[in-house]
């Protein structure tokens, strides 16, 4: 998918070039946005740096655990057909907590671990189940208190308040993240009702 | 007043995490360092990806092209208020991480960041997450063929915060 979308842009813009006669700036901008390109990463540095390094504290102080523990009961509910004190459970809180903190590296693995625990409570069988559908919705609109990389693509751009953004998000994310639960839940009981 | 909130954030957390590990005896500088280099790796790989979206992303805007799309649509989504230029972020938001990020700098870059497509960009990339993306890593992981209803409900919750990040921007930063 990923490849049709990079082609696509590439070679529909060079030949719509053609026949618009924009071959020039076409030509120019090739060039200059793979500069674009390594400029914006080096300031992604900047940020990535700083917070990952700051969360890598957090980890080690049990902050995430602390979380994951204030999140216990309304998981449970969430998930009704995971035991409370199952690992799934426990890996499922922790993923969640390290995305909350933008630690998309550290989450990927909990959530594989998560994704294995649910698939033994399922007997090991190759159709996906219950909670794992909502475990997927939950992680597609992941909940984020700070997106960095977008704080440091403001900066490079000189916004005059890159973390104005912060806010609109965390509500944003927070509708989204409640919206699939709901459609979760309706997808849920649909396949209920046709299964009587 | 929300604006203001946002500026408090990010203070207050590393303000938490610094004093809290600190009381946890967690030996705060070096574990800072060694999390950061971490950061380094991951900006450093992020760059062939992203380099490679962005020149393909700018030769489309460069040509007219994207400029022509936008035109073509934009008469259907002003009946809506809804600004044409944010589209394609919305479109590619769930299919490709790099694509959407690439796309949202562009617009960041060419609107300004603090115009109301710039806001309304961060937003939408900030606060969902590519949804084939998590369906691949995860489904694909630990071997599960049928997937149920997971791609719809993915799919459809993203939909529902393409909607949330326009109205929350157009009541937080309201043109």
């Amino acid at each position: 998918m990923v490849n049709i979308i990079w082609v696509a842009l590439a070679a529909i813009g060079i030949i719509y070039a053609f026949f618009n006669g924009t071959i020039e700036e076409v030509n120019e901008v090739i060039f200059s946005s793979a500069q674009d390109a390594v400029a914006l990463t080096i300031s992604l540095v900047s940020v990535l740096v700083f917070w990952l390094g700051l969360m890598r504290i957090a980890e080690k102080a049990g902050l995430l655990e602390k979380l994951a523990h204030l999140f216990k009961p309304v998981f449970t509910r969430l998930f009704p057909e995971i035991p409370a004190n199952h690992p799934a459970m426990g890996y499922i809180l922790s993923n969640f907590s390290a995305n909350l903190f933008g630690l998309g590296n550290a989450a990927t693995p909990l959530g594989i671990k998560a994704m294995h625990e649910m698939k033994k409570l399922n007997n090991d069988s190759e159709v996906a189940s219950r909670s794992m559908i909502t475990f997927l919705a939950l992680n597609t609109s992941s909940v984020t208190l700070v997106p960095t990389t977008i704080i440091a693509i403001r900066m490079q751009y000189d916004s005059m308040a890159p973390t104005e953004i912060v806010s609109s998000t965390i509500i944003a994310t927070l509708i989204s993240t409640v919206g699939a639960i709901m459609i979760d839940r309706y997808f849920y009981y649909r396949r209920q009702r046709s299964l009587i | 007043m929300l604006v203001h909130i946002s500026n408090w954030i990010i203070p207050l957390i590393i303000l938490t995490v610094l004093l809290y590990g600190t009381y946890k005896r967690v030996p705060t500088y070096e574990t800072f360092v060694e999390g950061g280099k971490e950061g380094v790796k991951m900006a450093v790989s992020l760059l062939p990806f992203l380099l490679g979206m962005i020149v393909s992303i700018s030769i489309f805007r460069a040509s007219g092209a994207l400029d022509a799309f936008v035109n073509l649509i934009d008469p259907v989504l002003s009946i809506f208020n809804i600004p044409s230029e944010i589209v394609p972020l919305a479109i590619t938001r769930p299919i490709s991480g790099t694509a959407s990020l690439s796309i949202a700098t562009d617009l960041i870059k060419t609107e300004g960041p603090d115009s109301f497509i710039g806001q309304l960009a961060s937003t939408m990339q900030g606060s969902t997450d590519t949804t084939l993306y998590v369906l691949t890593v995860y489904f694909g992981a630990v071997g599960i063929r049928k997937m149920g209803d997971a791609l719809k409900v993915g799919l459809l919750a993203d939909f529902v915060g393409i909607i949330a990040s326009l109205v929350v921007c157009y009541l937080i930063f309201g043109s």
